[in-house]
């Protein structure tokens, strides 16, 4: 379980944050969602650690990870994969070099044992055979899931992903999504997504909060989407003309809540 | 302005603790070691090269130029280029290139990394970057720059010949005579002592650059310049003062 405390984050007179509080579960997909300039980027890095908030506390189960010396947060962090927007993945190096990084700094295994677990985690993504290509000369849906098999490669307790469906097609990012929940599932790891993509929020979000100009503004799970009035919740929904046109469609035929549609 | 400065200089020193804090796998700092000492070393040999030669041989023909018709004996001219090589040519110019070269590479290659979230990555991963990024860089630098400066000033001494002997401005044994006479071993201990500091200060500068880089290409791009800049007026006037101090 990781706990967001009073969180405050202010850039310089912006303030970007103002004061978040949401527990995000153990064992299930949780998600930031929200708009652009929502925040939702700076409260995954706040709770990530790489920004320090201005104020408020994260919690790590009963760990104040916002007060922990160096060598608490590195204890911390090595519990810790992350998916990143960009997927930062290491351009001079292969894939099978990227996934074996964090092994080559941090584990003693042997060399037949980092190659078993890199082909092990290839395979989960569904990218077996990758292994001498570099990161640019795959598709970019394959760099996210190489992101994803590098950061769960030494199998962590928390996954952090940052817009892991942003620049892919829908079919790609309903794959990435899938593959992150079972991953979720599969190895009982505390995931915290964030994302604007509401395919993303109706297929996986176990525990969602909705940020508005650095607000809470609702918290729910996925099966409460839909049946809720929350007004900050509708327009972040039906933010789509596509789907105004169907909800107007549905209210010239007399539906008029959201679960006829 | 002058803050910023002052400021800069406050986030450089506090955080040398953090690029020479403990290794959390030696191995691997290792394997960055040699590659660094490679790009390094392997890299800039060529421009190195080609400047120590012409540095060389300008040195001797502008110093015949000058002196020819005086009563200063010819072979003067070789005593007088074996010296401005070891204490001063080879170690600043050979510096100055490898600001420009190294230095401005450095400080691209990690801001690159800052902005493509390779450091955030790193960091997520509990790697201390300011250490695994930096202290390979600089070490690789600190054993592998006296190397080249080495090299510069025996090439320098050799252009110097080559541009002269061959000629017919002085004979062989004339040069030969200039560069065993006066010897003075400490200014080699001078030379060695200018190019770890000036190797120092063009890593640790153009990582600094690099590592704090905010913004896009365009600061990129400015923070590289910055680079080569700084460093090169730091080891200008580090050289004086390694001079003043080395000399008295």
């Amino acid at each position: 379980m990781i706990r967001a405390e009073g969180i405050f984050k202010q850039f310089g007179d912006q303030e970007v944050l103002k004061g978040i509080d949401f527990t995000f579960e153990a064992g299930k997909t949780n998600l930031i969602i929200g708009r652009s300039g929502a925040g939702k980027t700076v409260l995954l890095k706040i709770l990530v650690g790489l920004y320090p908030p201005t104020q408020g506390r994260v919690w790590f189960n009963d760990i104040d990870y916002t007060n922990l010396d160096k060598k608490g947060i590195l204890a911390i962090r090595k519990e810790v994969g992350m998916l990143f927007q960009g997927n930062a993945l290491f351009d001079s190096m292969t894939i099978e070099e990227n996934i074996r990084f964090p092994m080559d700094m941090f584990t003693r295994m042997t060399a037949k044992e980092k190659q078993i677990r890199v082909d092990e985690v290839l395979d989960r993504v569904s990218l077996g055979g990758v292994n001498p290509k570099y990161p640019s000369e795959i598709s970019g849906g394959m760099q996210k899931r190489v992101g994803i098999a590098r950061a769960i490669v030494l199998k962590p307790k928390y996954l952090f992903c940052d817009e892991p469906n942003s620049g892919l097609d829908p079919k790609t990012s309903i794959t990435i999504d899938e593959l992150i929940s079972d991953i979720t599932n599969e190895e009982n790891i505390t995931t915290i997504i964030n994302t604007h993509d509401m395919n993303s929020v109706m297929e996986i979000g176990e525990n969602i909060c909705l940020l508005k100009a650095g607000k809470l503004a609702w918290k729910g799970n996925k099966d409460q989407v839909l049946g809720t009035d929350n007004k900050e919740l509708d327009a972040f929904i039906f933010a789509s003309p596509f789907l105004q046109k169907l909800v107007e469609a549905a209210k010239k035929n007399g539906k008029t809540t959201l679960e006829n549609l | 302005m002058k803050l910023r400065y002052l400021s800069d200089l406050g986030k450089f020193v506090l955080w040398q603790k953090e690029v020479f804090r403990k290794p959390e796998n030696w191995g691997m700092y290792y394997k960055e070691l040699i590659r660094q000492m490679y790009d390094i070393g392997i890299g800039s040999l060529p421009i190195v090269l080609l400047i120590a030669i012409f540095l060389g041989a300008v040195t001797v023909v502008q110093f015949y130029y000058q002196m020819e018709g005086t009563l200063i004996p010819p072979y003067y001219i070789g005593y007088i280029v074996r010296d401005m090589m070891i204490i001063e040519l080879a170690p600043m110019v050979t510096c100055l290139v490898l600001a420009g070269n190294v230095g401005s590479t450095m400080a691209a290659e990690i801001g690159g990394m800052r902005q493509k979230e390779h450091i955030d990555a790193m960091e997520i991963m509990g790697l201390n970057t300011s250490s695994y990024l930096i202290m390979p860089k600089l070490i690789a630098a600190a054993y592998v720059v006296p190397l080249l400066v080495c090299v510069a000033a025996v090439v320098g001494i050799t252009g110097g010949y080559l541009a002269s002997v061959p000629a017919g401005l002085f004979t062989q044994a004339e040069y030969v005579q200039g560069l065993r006479a006066f010897f003075i071993p400490f200014n080699v201990v001078m030379m060695l002592v200018k190019s770890v500091t000036f190797a120092i200060i063009l890593v640790s500068v153009s990582c600094f650059q690099g590592y704090f880089v905010k913004g896009g290409s365009i600061e990129l791009g400015a923070a590289s310049t910055r680079a080569v800049v700084y460093s090169d007026i730091l080891i200008l006037l580090a050289d004086y003062f390694i001079v003043v101090l080395l000399t008295q």
